[in-house]
């Protein structure tokens, strides 16, 4: 177990290295001189000059980048410019109210993912397997953002139930977290519950023929046992698989629901970031983003193998 | 008389509801695209001050906007420029992501070093990647097609590779490397048009992407600079007016659905017929 975790790891290093060396190289390639984008229309030659010494754009490609990487080890990824705080600390603070909002909703993709999914494959080619997937269609194809705008017509506008944005920690008061939680997070599920709904229909459908399956069935155990400890304790292996991409997907799809919603977090930060030309938040947020993804990504990748024996104990 | 193995495939995608369906839903789409000078009348970007906020109903047909601008126009010529880059989108990842994957594949000494970028560059959640790419090149139609061609090439890529790979160890393949066939005439006569059905099933999915990528993107005020519309674009300006004018953002959210779904099930049906041992993935 613990010799496959660090195989795994010493893969995700080459990754990791790559990704900071993207997220570096991204910003070298803006054509002419970004200082003089941030500094604005109105800027004299000296603002620029300054806003250049200070980005370190002044120096050789190759100082910049020992600079950069030399900061990184350390933790420092430089100063945000619309914010004058460090990156690390911008990006970190918004950590929780992203990581929040995303297992809400994976909370509501698993729940209803998976719960669909099982039902249509039970009632293979009925009327609830063909509504089933229908439903998981229209997840799949309405834009998350278009969803999360129609639910702030009915829902905040219309009939005044609940914020039309906003966030309150969770820390702070429960309740008023899941009012101006739940219509993000249900926009923002919707996509990945399609997708989980489809996956576990196929999935299912392929394990309720195996063997095992029918002779549960023979010996007469009852039908909730067959299905639940029998089929969907198998099937579960193929959906853990999916989960790292969901996890993906929702922090993606977070980007525009957080700004929708004024919600302050990663993706909102990120989103003004480039909107206001702030490039080292940008160079930073993207490289602590998918840094973190990519940790994510290998727990699953783990969680994966704890309940596979196969794959614990194979190769 | 003998049907071909093509025309034998066609019927067999007429015969398949959803895919009808989609195929319905997205010529809509193409329809408007390809008529928009045809079906509008209206200017797309003429403001009109007596003309504002008019519901949906018989002088504009979807009604106008907060400058009185006809949204039927706005949405028809917005619906153009979704399938430009949805088109343009799709040519760079036929091209570059099968060159890519089939020198991956073919190639075990290069596999290595391609698939780690690829890695790397799946890593990034794909709407963060496409705004870090356009944030470096500023907002434009050209560099949003960019943008989005480095998001999913990776993806295509990789779907090419894993055909590769397979038919790599095929018998027919190995004879004709017996044969002393050249690498280039293996891969094109060989083993690439044995990969193409993977690779279009993926392109239909892949259209549906990039359309609705584009269409966040122009929401978040990062792609075609107004007055220019699109989807996104229209949108973002409705947001303002939710109460008075929620039809701004209704009608051009249900095209952009109509535009996804019809895509997604266009690529559901080729699946079932092209390739039925894929799998649904994102």
């Amino acid at each position: 177990m613990i010799r496959l975790f660090l195989v795994r790891l010493a893969g995700a290093v080459p990754v990791l290295l790559l990704v900071s060396a993207i997220s570096f190289g991204l910003m070298r390639l803006i054509p002419g001189d970004p200082s003089a984008s941030i500094a604005g229309l109105s800027a004299t030659p000296q603002m620029i000059a300054q806003i250049r010494e200070q980005l370190g754009l002044d120096q050789p490609f190759l100082v910049q980048a020992v600079r950069w990487y030399g900061g990184l080890l350390q933790g420092d990824l430089g100063r945000s410019i619309l914010l004058g705080q460090s990156v690390f600390w911008a990006t970190l603070e918004r950590v929780p109210v992203t990581v929040a909002l995303s297992i809400y909703a994976l909370v509501i993709t698993l729940l209803i993912g998976i719960g669909t999914g099982v039902i249509a494959a039970l009632r293979q080619n009925s009327w609830v397997d063909q509504a089933a997937m229908m439903f998981a269609m229209l997840g799949i194809s309405v834009p998350s953002f278009f969803l999360g705008l129609l639910f702030i017509i009915w829902f905040a506008v219309g009939l005044g139930w609940l914020p039309t944005g906003g966030y309150i920690p969770f820390t702070q008061d429960p309740w008023g977290w899941f009012r101006t939680s739940t219509m993000p997070a249900v926009s923002l599920a919707l996509l990945q519950v399609g997708l989980l709904a489809r996956v576990t229909r196929s999935t299912m459908l392929e394990v309720l023929r195996q063997d095992y399956v029918r002779t549960a069935r023979a010996k007469g155990l009852p039908r909730h046992l067959v299905v639940g400890k029998h089929a969907l304790a198998n099937a579960m292996i193929p959906i853990t698989t999916i989960v790292g991409i969901v996890i993906t997907l929702l922090v993606s799809g977070s980007v525009v629901i957080e700004t929708l919603f004024s919600i302050p977090g990663i993706g909102q930060l990120l989103t003004s970031a480039v909107l206001g030309r702030d490039y080292p938040m940008v160079q930073g947020g993207l490289l602590l983003v998918t840094g973190m993804l990519v940790l994510v990504n290998l727990g699953v990748d783990m969680l994966y193998a704890v309940l596979d024996p196969r794959i614990r104990y194979g190769r | 008389m003998a049907d071909s193995p093509g025309r034998a495939t066609l019927r067999r995608l007429l015969r398949h509801r959803l895919f009808l369906t989609g195929l319905v839903l997205f010529g809509i789409i193409l329809a408007f695209a390809a008529f928009a000078p045809w079906i509008t009348t209206a200017d797309p970007i003429k403001l009109g001050m007596r003309t504002k906020f008019r519901p949906p109903g018989s002088d504009f047909i979807f009604g106008t906007d907060n400058l009185g601008r006809s949204l039927w126009s706005r949405m028809v010529w917005g619906a153009r420029l979704s399938v430009e880059i949805g088109v343009m989108v799709v040519a760079l990842n036929a091209v570059f992501g099968t060159i890519v994957g089939a020198v991956s594949g073919y190639f075990p000494r290069l596999d290595g070093a391609i698939m780690r970028v690829n890695d790397a560059l799946m890593a990034f959640p794909a709407i963060l990647l496409a705004i870090g790419v356009t944030a470096v090149l500023g907002p434009s139609t050209e560099n949003m097609i960019l943008a989005l061609a480095v998001v999913y090439i990776p993806r295509t890529a990789r779907i090419v590779r894993a055909s590769v790979l397979v038919l790599r160890e095929t018998e027919f393949v190995q004879a004709a490397v017996a044969a002393g066939a050249s690498h280039w005439r293996i891969l094109r006569t060989h083993v690439l048009p044995n990969a193409v059905a993977p690779l279009i099933v993926q392109l239909s999915f892949l259209f549906a992407y990039a359309v609705l990528t584009e269409a966040t993107l122009s929401f978040l005020g990062l792609g075609a600079v107004p007055p220019t519309p699109t989807w996104g674009n229209i949108m973002a300006e409705g947001r303002q007016y939710m109460r008075e004018a929620p039809w701004i953002i209704t009608m051009p959210g249900v095209l952009l659905m109509i535009t996804v779904m019809g895509l997604n099930l266009l690529g559901d049906g080729l699946r079932d017929v092209l390739d039925p041992r894929l799998r649904v993935q994102p």
